[in-house]
């Protein structure tokens, strides 16, 4: 049995035990959910043409040219009926004269003005509110994804140790065995899920219609988007493998992840403030922590060079091999104190009791 | 039946504290060695080196004259004290899955899995979740992932505590059938009678250092006392009278006593023979509780 062949073995049971777990399948299916929804919904309220009343003919084809649903009827008072029954939005009667309910009706009147061309120099490809709102789904998905699969590699290591299993386990395969089988098949259910959300996102969008100045734009930043996620994801695996470690007990979590905790969640609110300032986002788009989140954003606001995504994966890369190594060398000084909760300190330096 | 486990002076210290001292003692394949001490004597801390789980300070634990290696310990199998399966995963699956730990084709651990849990009787609760069994079904379960890789040595940390009569009876006849077919066992257990009936050899173990080890038997003859049971024709009495002979206990014809070392017990035979018939004269074997509060003082 090499090491390699335990990692798998691992990877298999963990994979099994979570696509079983029910809170996992349910926190799963609602995230979907959410997603799905919230392409869906707009579009489904978005109702059909305004209906208008008309009473002359000579407006039916402004109206019409302007996208709206004519209806001619006979009289003025008929027109006011239908519009008090609330069968259509407006009426145009004589004058021309637009009748309503309580709000000016903007597109009937819009379709009966003559207003002059509007050239834009400098016309954004998209709805300006977008630019808000797809940079903060984008960091919230990537920050709430990695605090809870993070959380959950903790959870299983504490499982092991607290049921005990943990020394059968180390006393069958090796250490770094167990702690790779872990890292790994989380990571792959966080990428899983991540992909299977951004490929709904892209598919809904598609099919709901957006511009296409914004999927234009969307499609890079989602490829980037990905391994960003991966390797930002990976970074913190083993450091929450570690604090997993240092808890006796699930109910030690909550002070042992304390610190990883602020490691994801500080970064994810320097994004979502600073995301105005040019030079705060910049410095966000490099710093492991945030460029998982940040790095996406500057690509999709177009602001970021070519080469400027591969810099800040490197960078990521680079701290991603450091802190498993960190990661690693707490888990395995900490796995088998399974009585108390152990502190950092003693878990670095008794890792020579493990062989 | 030769030895395969070697421990050779090891030492082991947690901090300031010394917990094991020149350990040293051999286990033979084909039997069973019992490992006997009190609370806190050290022999978790000797298992889990044997096991790799811990290291030794200094001193060497060796697999049939060669250093371990993660290859030769995956031919071991571990129960630890402190008992511990995955709560939610099938008993089966669970076994299957710690034989393909330890190196099994899925084929072979689902086979011996199979038989092994109707072995123990606990066929039967193959798909239920070791969080819905009963404690002493877990710790059959607990056994069966121990044996599933028929490992060449068997480390069992107090296997016996949390078993009914019936199930140590079960456990007892398969860590049997394991060392008739070559293994060798080694466990732990302060239940003295048990070891007493299971063992047959011995490691004696108090604060940290091993006060005795080598076959029951052995054992035995070198903490024999000198003392002897006796029974006669009549009234046993006059031994109180004898030189050399303090006497134990006198129940009519029955008599226990302890010869002084200068003395000759064919001489006190003799002097018994002369006075009638003699039915019984023996040396009386100590019991394993006995030799343990001798050698642990």
């Amino acid at each position: 049995m090499t090491t390699l062949q335990a990692t798998r073995l691992v990877i298999g049971r963990e994979l099994r035990a979570k696509l079983r777990d029910k809170a996992f399948i349910f926190s799963t299916v609602s995230f979907l959910v959410i997603l799905v929804a919230s392409i869906a919904i707009p579009a489904m309220l978005e109702s059909g043409p305004t209906k208008v009343a008309v009473t002359d003919s000579t407006y039916v084809e402004a109206l019409q040219r302007a996208g709206l649903e004519v209806q001619q009827v006979s009289d003025p008072a008929a027109a006011e009926q239908l519009v008090r029954d609330g069968d259509v939005e407006a009426a145009v009667v004589a004058g021309p004269t637009v009748v309503a309910l309580e709000d000016s009706p903007d597109e009937v009147v819009e379709a009966l003005s003559t207003s002059p061309p509007v050239q834009l120099l400098d016309a954004p490809p998209f709805d300006p509110a977008l630019t808000i709102f797809v940079p903060l789904l984008l960091a919230m998905l990537c920050y709430i994804t990695s605090l809870l699969f993070g959380l959950q590699i903790a959870q299983s290591v504490v499982e092991e140790k607290q049921t005990r299993i943990v020394e059968i386990l180390v006393a069958s395969i090796p250490t770094r065995a167990l702690l790779a089988g872990k890292v790994v098949a989380m990571t792959l259910l966080a990428f899983a899920q991540i992909a299977l959300l951004a490929v709904i996102a892209l598919v809904g969008t598609t099919v709901t219609d957006l511009d296409a100045g914004l999927l234009d734009a969307l499609r890079p930043t989602l490829g980037w988007f990905l391994p960003f996620f991966v390797l930002g994801f990976i970074m913190l695996a083993a450091i929450w493998a570690g604090t997993g470690a240092l808890a006796a007990r699930q109910e030690d979590l909550g002070s042992t992840s304390g610190t990883v905790q602020m490691v994801v969640l500080i970064p994810f609110f320097a994004v979502l403030f600073l995301r105005d300032n040019a030079a705060a986002l910049q410095f966000l788009s490099y710093f492991p922590f945030s460029s998982p989140m940040a790095m996406p954003i500057r690509i999709f606001q177009g602001d970021a060079a070519g080469w400027e995504p591969f810099v800040a994966l490197a960078i990521l890369a680079g701290t991603a091999v450091l802190l498993l190594a960190v990661g690693a060398r707490i888990y395995e000084g900490s796995l088998l104190r399974t009585n108390t909760r152990t502190s950092m300190a003693t878990a670095w330096r008794s890792r020579s009791t493990v062989s | 039946m030769t030895t395969v486990l070697n421990v050779d002076a090891v030492n082991r210290s947690f901090g300031d504290r010394q917990v094991l001292k020149d350990v040293s003692f051999a286990v033979e394949s084909g039997r069973l060695t019992g490992f006997v001490g009190a609370n806190g004597a050290g022999k978790t801390t000797t298992m889990r080196i044997i096991l790799g789980v811990l290291a030794a300070d200094t001193g060497t634990v060796t697999w049939r004259g060669a250093p371990m290696t993660r290859a030769v310990r995956s031919r071991f199998g571990y129960m630890p004290e402190e008992r511990g399966l995955y709560p939610k995963m099938a008993v089966a699956d669970q076994v299957v899955y710690l034989g393909r730990l330890h190196g099994l084709s899925t084929a072979d651990a689902k086979r011996n899995t199979a038989a092994l849990l109707d072995r123990l009787e606990l066929g039967e609760r193959a798909g239920d979740p070791v969080e819905k069994l009963s404690l002493g079904n877990q710790q059959r379960a607990q056994i069966a992932a121990a044996l599933v890789h028929d490992p060449e040595l068997l480390v069992l940390d107090e296997p016996f505590s949390g078993l009914d009569p019936l199930a140590v009876d079960t456990v007892v006849a398969v860590l049997r059938e394991r060392a008739a077919a070559g293994a060798a066992v080694l466990f732990s257990s302060h239940q003295l009678e048990v070891v007493e009936r299971l063992c047959d050899d011995l490691a004696i173990i108090a604060e940290g250092t091993i006060r005795a080890a080598g076959s029951r038997t052995y054992l035995r003859e070198q903490y024999a006392l000198p003392r002897y049971s006796v029974e006669v024709g009549a009234d046993a009495g006059w031994l109180r009278d004898e030189p050399g002979v303090t006497l134990v206990e006198l129940d009519g014809p029955r008599a226990v006593i302890d010869l002084d070392p200068a003395t000759d017990d064919q001489q006190v035979l003799r002097a018994a023979l002369a006075r009638g018939p003699v039915r019984a004269f023996g040396p009386v074997r100590p019991s394993l509780a006995e030799i343990f509060r001798e050698v642990i003082q």
